[in-house]
């Protein structure tokens, strides 16, 4: 029977905006289990975005429960949120969210730093993701200076350098053109088969098919839940 | 199955990891990390950064120059003080105030005022544990053993004279209380004199001439060394030939009348004893001692004709004034420290907006918000460390030009830099330590989302 690693049962999200209150997610229950390529697909301001943040405990649920592995996140404090998404969970954003003043093989050792790895190990450790994703001639290059596919490649490399459970990304290609797309997804797909769990979220089709689940949200609840293979 | 070993692994290490956190802040890699960190952070402004660093340099050198200059300022002043001895208390004769009313309306009027030598005498005899030294009178004339003569010096001087200066009297005595009080004709010669005067008779008893008097001779007192000016090559000079007689009897020699002609009326004044000196032997007795002067003086005179300066009393006026010019000074750094400290603040806030979205970035990968404020808080610390290490330099060089072109003491002391930087250290904690906290206060998410 697979594991199940991020379980969501009835999670609320409710945003107050003044004397309003906007309901983004009203009561999602999921399991996605370890090694899924799961998709999110859905209408502008459905949720995605929220539902993505959740699960990567950037967030908390305003109600509901939210089970990483056999941890119950929806209770935890903000340090100890810090140390789950330093320690378990990757990101990868669509703006790339490199930081600008530092270099790849910088960018890359962010998570590294955090989790007081001494800056030699870290050093071997970037440099060797750095090459899995074909960084290694750019390896003291700031951002700027990098194409859009090869920021977002960055992106992975530092999301990947922890070995996290699980891999979020939002719109991971929205940035780029077709061609340094398919680069992304394909670097997805090695991942997805080296057992990595990778949760996209997405308007493309095309991309959501890639995965092996696509979970369409609708006014923040999930419309339908289906397998692609 | 592996998996699940490994997430085990990993629930041990975030339950110790608090320890493990507070053990990895030493570690001199990690610090080395988040200095690197902070230096390109500010490198990347560094105008900004050369400013706000600025305003932390002007105040810390400031304060360190001027507590140098004021340091110099209270040592010479002290030193002066000093100079008169903080054993010492001196007595002076002064016109009584109502005296000078009176001698401004009258014509010609002799003036009685001030110390007398009963004063002393009485002083001498009631306070155990001083001594009083009286400078004598010297008066350059020709001393005379029938054809022979020198060139010497007539000091008129108290009878505890050689206890006063430590001189010893080789042969015979010195002059007594009642040869003083009536103003007797007899000296004490110094050996030198006795060697040219009376090369192979003995002096005692003797008379020596000076102008148209004679001086018996009562005793030889051991000659002191003069020490002469180094210029002073004339071997002849470096001896004075001295003899001492009674103060009264020189005064009635030699004079004591002060004339002053003023505004047509001629004022005649007469001082027995212009100054007198009393050496208090424990120094902690000064105070008092000089109380109970003060009340004998008081009762042999009617007017306030005399003053008493305690050096120890200035010296400690000196250093109270002291104290409230460093707490002048002090409030004055204080301020120029708070506007760099304004200033620091100003730009760490301004740093902290720009870099939202770098803020959400690291907490999303990781960083918790003791993460944050360290990182802005090593910040501003350099900034103001910095600030306050240039400020230093400069502030220890200053002094030096002011003392080598406008001629004035100045004393740098260990304390002041070391006073100085840590403030400025502090001011970079103080005034980063909000910005830092708003920092790491930020939502994750909000920050992410921040253009
Ligand atoms: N911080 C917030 N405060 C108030 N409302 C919010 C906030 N974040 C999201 N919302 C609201 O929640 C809803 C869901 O937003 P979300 O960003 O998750 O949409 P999305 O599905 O990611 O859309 P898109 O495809 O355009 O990225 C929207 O209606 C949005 O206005
Ligand atoms: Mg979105």
């Amino acid at each position: 029977m697979p594991k199940s690693i991020a379980k969501l049962v009835d999670v609320q999200k409710t945003y107050l905006m003044g004397l309003v209150t906007v309901q983004a997610l009203r009561g999602i229950s999921l399991d996605i289990n370890e090694g899924e390529y799961v998709s999110i697909m859905g209408p502008s301001g459905c949720g995605k975005s929220t539902l993505l943040n959740l699960l990567g405990c950037l967030d908390r649920p305003t109600s509901g429960h939210y089970y990483l592995g056999e941890l119950d996140v929806s209770k935890m404090d903000d340090d100890a949120l810090s140390e789950v998404r330093g320690k378990r969970l990757g990101f990868i954003f669509q703006s790339y969210n490199l930081i600008q003043q530092l270099t790849v093989i910088e960018n890359i050792e962010v998570p590294l730093f955090y989790q007081n790895i001494s800056p030699s190990v870290g050093r071997k450790k970037a440099t060797e993701f750095a090459n899995r994703v074909g960084l290694e001639n750019r390896l003291h290059h700031k951002p700027f200076e990098l194409s859009g596919g090869q920021q977002q490649r960055v992106a992975i490399a530092r999301a990947l350098v922890n070995e996290p459970l699980v891999i979020l990304a939002d719109e991971p290609t929205g940035n780029l053109d077709s061609k340094s797309g398919v680069e992304i997804l394909q670097i997805f797909d090695e991942l997805h088969s080296q057992g990595k769990t990778i949760i996209v979220v997405t308007h493309d089709e095309n991309i959501a098919k890639r995965a092996e689940r696509t979970i369409r949200l609708r006014d923040g609840m999930v419309e339908s839940n289906t397998r692609n293979r | 199955m592996e998996l699940k070993t490994e997430t085990r692994q990993r629930d041990e290490e975030s339950e110790i990891s608090p320890f493990k956190d507070l053990l990895i802040i030493f570690m001199p890699d990690h610090i080395i990390r988040i200095f690197q960190l902070a230096l390109k952070s500010l490198w990347l402004h560094k105008l900004r950064s050369l400013l706000t660093i600025l305003g932390i340099v002007f105040g810390v050198c400031s304060v360190i120059a001027m507590l140098a200059i004021g340091e110099g300022a209270s040592y010479e002043a002290q030193e002066q003080i000093k100079n008169l001895g903080s054993q010492n208390i001196i007595l002076q004769s002064v016109k009584p105030p109502e005296e000078q009313k009176i001698s401004g309306a009258a014509e010609n009027f002799a003036l009685d005022y001030g110390l007398k030598y009963s004063d002393l005498k009485r002083i001498r005899a009631t306070i155990p544990g001083i001594t009083i030294i009286v400078p004598g009178r010297i008066v350059r004339e020709y001393i005379w053993n029938a054809t022979r003569r020198v060139d010497g010096e007539i000091v008129g001087t108290v009878p505890w004279y050689p206890e006063m200066r430590n001189q010893r009297v080789i042969r015979g005595r010195f002059f007594s209380e009642v040869e003083m009080d009536y103003s007797a004709n007899v000296c004490v010669i110094s050996s030198d004199t006795a060697q040219i005067l009376f090369p192979i008779s003995n002096p005692i008893g003797k008379e020596v001439r000076v102008g148209g008097t004679y001086y018996r001779v009562v005793g030889i007192l051991e000659s002191q060394k003069v020490t002469k000016s180094s210029t002073d090559v004339s071997p002849q000079k470096a001896t004075v030939y001295r003899i001492f007689i009674p103060l009264n009897t020189a005064r009635a020699r030699f004079g004591e009348t002060i004339l002053k002609r003023r505004s047509g009326s001629t004022e005649v004044e007469r001082v027995e004893l212009h100054e007198a000196t009393v050496k208090v032997s424990d120094p902690k007795l000064v105070v008092s001692v000089s109380q109970s002067i003060n009340t004998l003086l008081k009762r042999g005179h009617k007017k306030k004709d005399y003053e008493i300066i305690v050096p120890l009393e200035l010296l400690k006026r000196a250093e109270r004034t002291k104290q409230i010019f460093n707490i002048v000074l002090g409030s004055i750094a204080a301020i120029s420290l708070l506007v760099g400290g304004i200033g620091i603040m100003n730009i760490m806030l301004a740093t902290v907006t720009e870099r939202t979205r770098e803020i959400g970035i690291r907490r999303a990968l990781g960083a918790k918000r003791r993460d944050i404020v360290t990182q802005f808080l090593v910040e501003s610390v350099m900034l103001s460390g910095t600030g306050g290490l240039i400020g230093v330099l400069f502030g220890i060089t200053i002094p030096f030009m002011v003392t080598a072109f406008a001629n004035m003491k100045t004393i740098i002391t260990l304390w002041s830099p070391l006073l100085a930087f840590s403030i400025s250290a502090l001011v970079g904690i103080v005034f980063g330590l909000y910005p830092a906290i708003r920092a790491a206060k930020m939502d994750p998410v909000e920050a992410l989302r921040h253009e």
